[in-house]
């Protein structure tokens, strides 16, 4: 309903009585995110139509990359505190690997690869969150030898591919679930439901649940704190370090997740499993309007981050261009494009806290579009 | 001679050389064959020298260029460009691409290397600007062409992975008749000095570290951060040519795919185990260099340890972890309270710390 008056007010040209309480950075990039991909999507549907109207591609978006919705939510957390971690990538990978390799050995089961593969992620996390906060040194370099480790264990655990045949385990990577309702129909008229897997119900339970957590906890604002200015989080007393640290063990332990809902999609443990995935997280988490400098970001951002990224991918395939370099160079532009923007529009917020006589109109429109009416 | 050593010990070079001669020993226990040095005639009838610090050296050229590189990047931006693989992808595949419109002489060669040049200063340029004039951090700009820059190489070449065959890139990818050390070596030792001449002779690297150390500083002394950081991102597009030449040349094929793969990695490593601080200011070039061939000669001794090459991230990985948790300033302060505790007398005041502690 905010959003609704908002846009009324900018519609009506109202000008209010008192000055509203200017929008924070985060919902301000949010919103952009969010206008972004909608505007995006409904021009995919109306230019291409076909695949884009037809619901179960839609869904399907998160069929294919629930994972990595997940691991992006870990990175998320991990950004706002001004750290990073590249290591999720590889520790999918471990995690796949090793799960398959246990479920088919003899006394396999699924509660016990479960347990394994968050075991195995909030081991990476405390190990990694550990050296990180308590003991300071670079996040980056820790990650690198995070990755370098578990990319590295993965073809140590199996070199080669190894498909799961643990029958129990096929009976749950085939299960999915269909949505009540809503579905196409098929060429020759029938009506085929829409599917979704169990993973992308556990993927939007953690959205919903790091969402919680950042908005509502103790935690969720000292993550914010730490990352907008360490030194004076330190001076309120705010635990820094044990921030920090909680922060890591978050993103292992949804690592771990991410990677038994990686297998859960594929079924199978392979090296070159989620390649790439850190880089594609950290991406989605600024496509989603979260800094890598720290204290800004959202993990619904995030999530629409993943969904522009992969819609993205499929208006290239769409427009004909098939070969897959080019999905790789149209991720690139988009980041481009969205950093710019961010960069510019951050830029534009700080000057118009300055007063400043020669960009006068440009602050007008600008104080106009995010409400930051100075006692003017 | 205890002043000199202690200044040693203090000095930002104690670390990567305690680490190198930590690889050194353990190769010595191990087996001493390891350092043997071989003359052998190869295959187009070089007398050429042969062994393992001989691989080593060769080996770690283009990583001991990318790491001058990144040294600089980081310290005049605070941050790392991730995309100096992507990026000597590109430069190799004009490289290739020019070489192969023409036929192989000496001045095309030099013609291509131009091109190529050209080319990687233009898209370094590209994430320079994003990250002067936007103030973009350095990982997040070149966040975009490390996903968008193989495949640009690959669009360059063309899809196919195009090899170029000439005894003139033999000589610059393994050896020139009568000389029996490996090219690249000497490609880095001329490159080395001509920086060092540049930075000792020139105020390029006092006017790069006062921009990392305080821009505005900088800049109210007269000096132009913009500038600078453009100018070396530049340096960065000439040392990611190099690096992709060196490759292609060695190779005789460009694949964009697996050229220098993860090299962006192991180079922000070999700035860090150089005792550079990742967070920009001073640097020590000579640090990163012995940081790369550090990189290297763990990687050469685990595979003549029999290690997998898919295996040696793993333990390169435990390695580098010893390595910077030994570096860490809170373990060393707690290793320098511990010999304290050790080797000196008690403090007096004990008993009170005990009681500060309660």
């Amino acid at each position: 309903m905010a959003l609704l008056k908002r846009i009324k007010d900018i519609f009506t040209l109202k000008q209010e009585d008192k000055p509203r309480e200017p929008i924070s950075s985060t919902a301000l990039l949010l919103t952009i995110t969010i206008s972004a991909f909608v505007v995006m999507y409904v021009l995919a549907m109306i230019i291409w139509g076909g695949g884009f109207l037809n619901i179960q591609q839609f869904l399907d978006i998160f069929n294919n990359n629930a994972y990595l919705i997940v691991i992006s939510c870990g990175l998320t957390v991990v950004m706002i505190a001004a750290g990073i971690d590249i290591s999720v990538g590889g520790t999918v990978a471990l995690i796949t690997m090793s799960c398959v390799v246990f479920l088919d050995s003899r006394g396999g089961s699924i509660a016990g690869s479960m347990i394994l593969a968050l075991g195995i992620g909030l081991a990476i996390g405390i190990i990694q969150g550990f050296l990180v906060s308590y003991l300071n040194i670079q996040p980056f370099i820790v990650t690198l030898a995070g990755m370098f480790f578990t990319r590295g264990m993965t073809t140590i655990v199996s070199s080669a591919p190894h498909t799961a045949t643990n029958e129990a385990f096929l009976a749950l990577k085939n299960f999915s679930i269909i949505v009540p309702g809503i579905g196409s129909y098929g060429k020759s008229g029938n009506f085929i439901p829409a599917r979704i897997e169990p993973g992308v119900l556990i993927a939007l339970v953690i959205v919903l649940a790091v969402w919680a957590i950042l908005k509502w906890t103790r935690f969720g604002r000292n993550l914010y704190a730490v990352g907008g200015n360490s030194e004076s989080a330190l001076m309120l007393g705010i635990n820094v370090k044990r921030t920090r640290f909680f922060s890591y063990i978050l993103c292992g332990l949804f690592s771990g997740i991410a990677g038994y809902v990686y297998l859960l999609h594929t079924g199978a443990g392979n090296a070159s499993n989620a390649s790439q995935a850190e880089m594609q997280a950290i991406a989605s988490s600024i496509i989603g309007g979260t800094l890598l400098t720290g204290g800004v970001g959202s993990v619904i951002g995030t999530l629409f981050g993943v969904m522009s990224l992969k819609t993205i991918n499929n208006i290239v395939i769409a427009s004909g261009l098939r070969e897959p370099y080019w999905q790789s160079i149209t991720t690139g532009l988009m980041l481009c494009f969205f950093i710019l923007l961010q960069s510019v529009i951050l830029a534009l917020r700080k000057k118009s806290g300055v007063r400043n006589g020669e960009n006068w109109r440009k602050h007008k429109i600008w104080n106009f579009l995010t409400s930051q009416r100075n006692s003017e | 001679m205890v002043n000199s050593l202690k200044k040693l010990t203090q000095s930002q070079l104690a670390m990567p050389l305690f680490a190198l001669f930590l690889v050194v020993i353990f190769n010595l226990f191990r087996d001493v064959g390891f350092f043997s040095i071989s003359v052998i005639t190869n295959n187009y009838g070089n007398t050429v020298l042969s062994g393992n610090i001989i691989s080593i050296l060769n080996g770690a050229s283009e990583l001991a260029i990318l790491a001058i590189a990144m040294t600089l990047v980081t310290s005049v931006t605070k941050g790392q460009d991730i995309s100096v693989g992507a990026l000597a992808a590109i430069a190799g595949s004009i490289f290739v691409k020019v070489l192969r419109a023409n036929e192989i002489t000496m001045p095309v060669i030099l013609m291509s290397l131009l091109a190529a040049v050209v080319v990687a200063i233009l898209f370094a340029l590209f994430t320079g600007t994003l990250v002067s004039k936007f103030n973009i951090q350095p990982m997040i700009a070149s966040l975009i062409l490390f996903t968008a820059g193989r495949p640009i190489a690959y669009w360059i070449n063309g899809g196919a992975t195009p090899n170029v065959e000439s005894p003139l890139l033999n000589y610059i990818g393994s050896f020139i008749p009568g000389i029996p050390i490996p090219t690249p070596i000497l490609i880095i030792i001329v490159f080395g000095i001509l920086v060092t001449l540049a930075l000792r002779f020139t105020n390029l690297g006092l006017y790069i570290q006062s921009v990392g150390i305080n821009e505005r500083a900088a800049r109210l002394n007269g000096i132009n951060p913009v500038f600078m950081k453009l100018l070396v991102f530049m340096i960065l597009g000439v040392c990611v040519t190099i690096a992709g030449s060196i490759n292609v040349c060695r190779i005789g094929l460009i694949n964009h795919e697996t050229i220098l793969l993860d090299i962006e990695m192991d180079a922000i490593l070999a700035v860090a185990i150089g005792g550079n601080a990742l967070s920009g200011g001073k640097f020590k070039l000579a640090g990163s260099v012995i940081g790369a061939y550090i990189i290297q000669a763990l990687t050469i001794t685990l595979y003549a340890m029999q290690v997998s090459s898919t295996a040696v991230k793993a333990y390169k990985a435990i390695v580098i972890i010893a390595l910077v948790v030994i570096g860490s300033p809170v373990i060393q302060e707690w290793a320098l309270k511990l010999r304290d505790r050790l080797f000196k007398k008690p403090k007096k005041n004990n008993g009170e710390k005990l009681i500060w502690h309660y």
